[in-house]
């Protein structure tokens, strides 16, 4: 092919593309964290499998059943708590829309406190436990009993560490485009971990009692 | 402590001691001497031409997704050394080892290898060659090409792209580690169950493979998260989803598979740790565990893991094939419907790799059905492939001779892995070597789509073209090699030899075994011819200087910049109007065409936090391996901080001014070797709030 086509045809295609490359790194970032919630979820996942699994006459070995240490209804509080705490998020990203940071922080702060209540009653109810010598190294049923709900609980922990990020970093640099995009993708996180402790109650507490 | 340690235990070094460093044992003096001169050789040329500097600012710290490629490359052909070293090792210990009257020297009785070293050269060789060779290699072609296929200036997270390359690295220097201080895991590289639980295996090697993996898996969800999101977020205009190169399309389904997969065998591994840290009961023999757990875990990721490794090697085959046949690949339609059936259909096969256990024959029925679906994608895109060369003008330039090669490779693995789908064949090969060719015939084919893939795009990245004459040596040797050490092999197979045998009985099988090691010979030939390969070619570049499109003939988008790359790929985002962009703009004779002007560019700038990161993620793993929680803790912790103190430090980037940039398209260019993104002056001030 001749190297120097020197003048292009009339109609000229339009070959480049000049201004703005149109991406929103607002939405690039969003669109990333569902993607590493997605992984999350797979995470999750593997664990109801492994509970699956586990969670058989022969995975009890010696040590107790579901029906033998879960409470139902000493979960249905936690269930209330964390959900308690989504709600409180949600009205921090409403007080968001406004541009309101006292508010953002107020419903942070609350979600904060209902996290942490949650972290409380669940680690009252794993000292309870431990006490009548069920612990995880007791059986396979046990061991995956701890290790799903721990989980979850660790990236409650997570969650916690992060809105106390967001906290100092709302008043610091104000609602600016960073800042705004953590809380929404935090949003995501935190919905995402009360949607897991959902599935937790209905798997292990319910189905367990019943 | 939550479980019993053999041997001693102090709050400072964890498990650690003098005893833990194998300095008596010849092979690793020859191991740590060839590492040391191989570091020596890195490291050296670095300090004499007082290069720190630079390899610090523009490489360590860097973000550009061209450079952390190229990292990635270099790292996973390390570690491919490594790994054809234990193969080397490998065969000739099973060599040596025939028969009752074999001799034996050093401390084996039989052959050079002791069984407690020969099983950790296997589970190295596996362990290195698919999770840090092959993946990392094929990782950074990903990394290098993909935003240049859809003319972007670099990935959706350029730092989180260097974390990934960090986390990856810090696994293979696990590894590397192992072979000098402690062991690695006896138990192969798919860690045998309960072989692997504290009790069996109750040194660190276990642990090394696990956090190896563990860390290096991590980065590798990192990298397909920010590889979806560019190919979903950054395409160029006109860049449809019809008009996606092929490359492009079947990297985004092995992310699409790994984002998914690997998690997966985040918890297999996790729930090892946990057995062998905290000593729970996942998958102990008693006590409630379950063995077949943690099998069909790992296979739940393991199967989907060798199409991760093999849709991108297809990719290849769909840019080098057409460019060398001077025709449209045939048939794109259906071969994007067929990458992402064979990546749909990876997800449920995973129960043959161990048809054996016994599920019953309606389990093993649906397996085997499954996978010989495979077959049928996989079938369409060979036909692709045959119909694109069919009638075109092809040029047997080596990525073209490694491609056909590949098919070839692909029709024999491929056609052994439909017999070993049918359940009933597959208990009668079941664990012998037969397994072991067919794999290495499907993980070969990866292998040689990657030197394919390395020559062909090495001119883009570096601006000169790799020497043709050594590179066809290097191809007919390493050729040779394979066809001898596996159509042996496939016998022996068939012969009854089992796979990881440390000491073989049956003296008849020595002739086959003498051929697979006259292939390994050819092999180190291969790698002598690499080295000249590369030699040659940077000895020569100046009269090897490459154009925009080096080979002519090539067809997509990344053809269309300067050879080498500027780092901030194009100086103006080219509009996308067909399928082939360059091939249609070399149809209308526009091709040459250049922007008529310039403007600003915003590009990010390099930072430590990578590095950083990668540092304490080693801390982490070293120390969770020897149980130096003082160590390991500090790693995670710091990593936690530096996350959080470098999200209160706001870096937009900094900006290219469109003067700048006509300088730079003016004067030849540089690339990625040369190019300084030290920012000029001009860039400083104008800072983007």
């Amino acid at each position: 092919m001749d190297a120097h086509a020197a003048s292009p045809p009339d109609n000229a295609p339009d070959l480049w593309h000049y201004g703005h490359d149109g991406n929103d790194p607002m939405a690039m970032k969003t669109l990333g964290f569902w993607l590493y919630m997605i992984s999350d979820a797979l995470i999750f996942g593997g664990i109801f499998a492994a509970y699956g699994v586990l969670d058989q006459p022969m995975g009890f070995y010696t040590g107790p059943t579901a029906a033998q240490i879960v409470h139902p209804g000493a979960a249905f509080l936690q269930t209330i708590t964390i959900l308690s705490s989504v709600l409180a998020y949600s009205l921090a990203t409403v007080a968001m829309k406004t541009g309101n940071k006292n508010g953002v922080m107020l419903g942070i702060a609350a979600s904060i406190l209902l996290a942490l209540m949650f972290l409380g009653l669940e680690l009252n109810d794993f000292a309870t436990l431990f006490a009548q010598h069920a612990t995880p190294q007791t059986s396979g049923f046990l061991s995956v009993f701890f290790l799903l709900i721990a989980t979850h609980g660790l990236h409650m922990i997570f969650g916690v560490l992060w809105m106390l990020v967001m906290l100092i970093q709302v008043p610091r640099f104000g609602l600016n485009t960073d800042v705004v995009t953590r809380l929404l993708n935090l949003r995501l996180f935190w919905q995402f971990q009360a949607s897991v402790w959902v599935c937790v109650y209905i798997f292990v507490y319910l189905r367990g009692a019943s | 402590m939550f479980v019993h340690l053999q041997g001693p235990w102090s709050p400072l070094f964890g498990r650690l001691t003098l005893d833990s460093i194998p300095y008596g044992n010849p092979i690793i003096q020859f191991a740590f001497a060839v590492t040391v001169l191989g570091g020596l050789a890195a490291v050296g040329p670095m300090l004499y031409y007082r290069k720190t500097g630079y390899i610090f600012r523009e490489w360590l710290t860097t973000v550009d997704h061209k450079k952390i490629g190229v990292m990635y490359i270099i790292f996973g052909l390390v570690m491919m050394f490594r790994g054809f070293f234990d193969g080397f090792m490998i065969r000739t210990q099973q060599v040596m080892a025939d028969g009752p009257n074999s001799p034996g020297i050093l401390e084996a009785q039989h052959g050079y290898l002791p069984p407690s070293h020969f099983d950790q050269i296997y589970s190295s060789h596996g362990t290195l060659m698919i999770l840090f060779a092959v993946t990392p290699i094929l990782t950074g072609l990903g990394n290098i090409i993909v935003p240049l296929q859809i003319g972007a200036r670099d990935m959706a997270f350029p730092t989180m792209n260097a974390i990934s390359l960090y986390l990856t690295i810090v696994g293979g220097m696990l590894i590397m580690a192992s072979l000098f201080i402690g062991d690695f895991s006896q138990a192969g590289w798919v860690g045998l169950i309960p072989l692997t639980e504290l009790d069996f295996s109750p040194s660190a090697g276990v642990d090394y493979w696990m956090w190896a993996i563990q860390i290096s898996s991590i980065g590798t969800t990192l990298n397909a998260i920010n590889i979806i999101t560019t190919i979903i977020g950054m395409r160029a205009p006109g860049m449809r989803w019809d008009r996606l190169p092929i490359f492009t399309w079947t990297t985004l389904s092995t992310s699409i598979i790994g984002l998914t997969a690997f998690p997966i065998l985040g918890v297999a591994l996790a729930l090892l740790g946990a057995d062998r840290y905290l000593g729970t009961h996942f998958y102990t023999a008693g006590l409630g565990g379950n063995l077949m757990l943690y099998t069909d875990l790992f296979w739940i990721w393991g199967h989907p893991e060798v199409y991760f490794l093999v849709l991108p090697a297809f990719g290849i085959l769909s840019e080098v094939i057409p460019t060398f046949s001077e025709k449209p690949l045939f048939g794109y339609i259906t071969m994007v419907a067929a990458t992402f059936a064979i990546a749909g259909i990876s997800w449920a096969v995973w129960l043959h790799h161990f048809f054996t256990m016994g599920a019953g024959p309606w389990v093993n029925s649906f397996f085997s059905v499954a996978t010989m679906l495979v077959g049928i994608p996989t079938g369409v895109k060979v036909f692709n492939w045959i119909l694109t060369m069919y009638r075109g003008r092809i040029t047997y330039t080596t990525p073209m001779l490694w491609s056909v090669s590949a098919l070839i490779l692909l029709l024999v693995g491929g056609l052994t892995g439909v017999m070993l789908a049918n359940p009933a064949i597959n208990y009668t090969v079941h664990n012998s070597v037969f397994v072991v060719a067919h794999f290495h015939c499907m993980v070969l084919l990866i292998a040689f789509t990657i030197f394919a893939a390395i020559i062909y795009w090495f001119p883009k990245i570096f601006g000169f073209m790799l020497d043709e004459k050594s590179g066809l040596r290097f191809f007919q040797t390493f050729t040779i090699g394979t066809t001898l050490t596996f159509t042996a092999m496939f016998a022996l197979g068939f012969m009854g030899e089992t796979r990881r045998l440390d000491y073989l009985f049956n003296p008849q099988w020595q002739p086959l075994l003498i051929v697979e090691e006259i292939g390994i010979a050819f092999y180190c030939l291969s790698v002598f011819y690499f080295a000249k390969l590369f030699y040659m070619s940077i000895r020569d570049r100046a009269l090897n200087k490459a154009g925009p499109d080096p080979w002519g003939t090539a067809r997509t988008l990344e053809w269309l910049t300067h050879s080498p790359v500027p780092f901030y790929n194009f100086a103006v985002t080219p509009r996308v109007h067909q399928l082939d962009e360059l091939a249609w703009r070399k149809s209308q004779g526009i091709d040459h065409e250049m922007p008529d002007h310039y403007e600003d560019i915003h590009m990010p700038r390099n930072t430590i936090v990578p590095l950083a990161i990668g540092v304490f993620a080693f801390a982490f793993g070293f120390g969770m391996v020897w149980r130096i929680w003082w160590m390991a803790g500090f790693g995670l912790l710091a990593i936690i901080a530096t996350v959080i103190f470098r999200s209160f430090t706001p870096d937009h980037g900094y900006i290219i001014t469109a003067e700048d940039i006509a300088r730079m398209e003016g004067r030849p260019p540089s690339g990625i070797v040369n190019d300084t993104h030290a920012p000029l002056p001009a860039m400083e001030e104008k800072v983007t709030p």
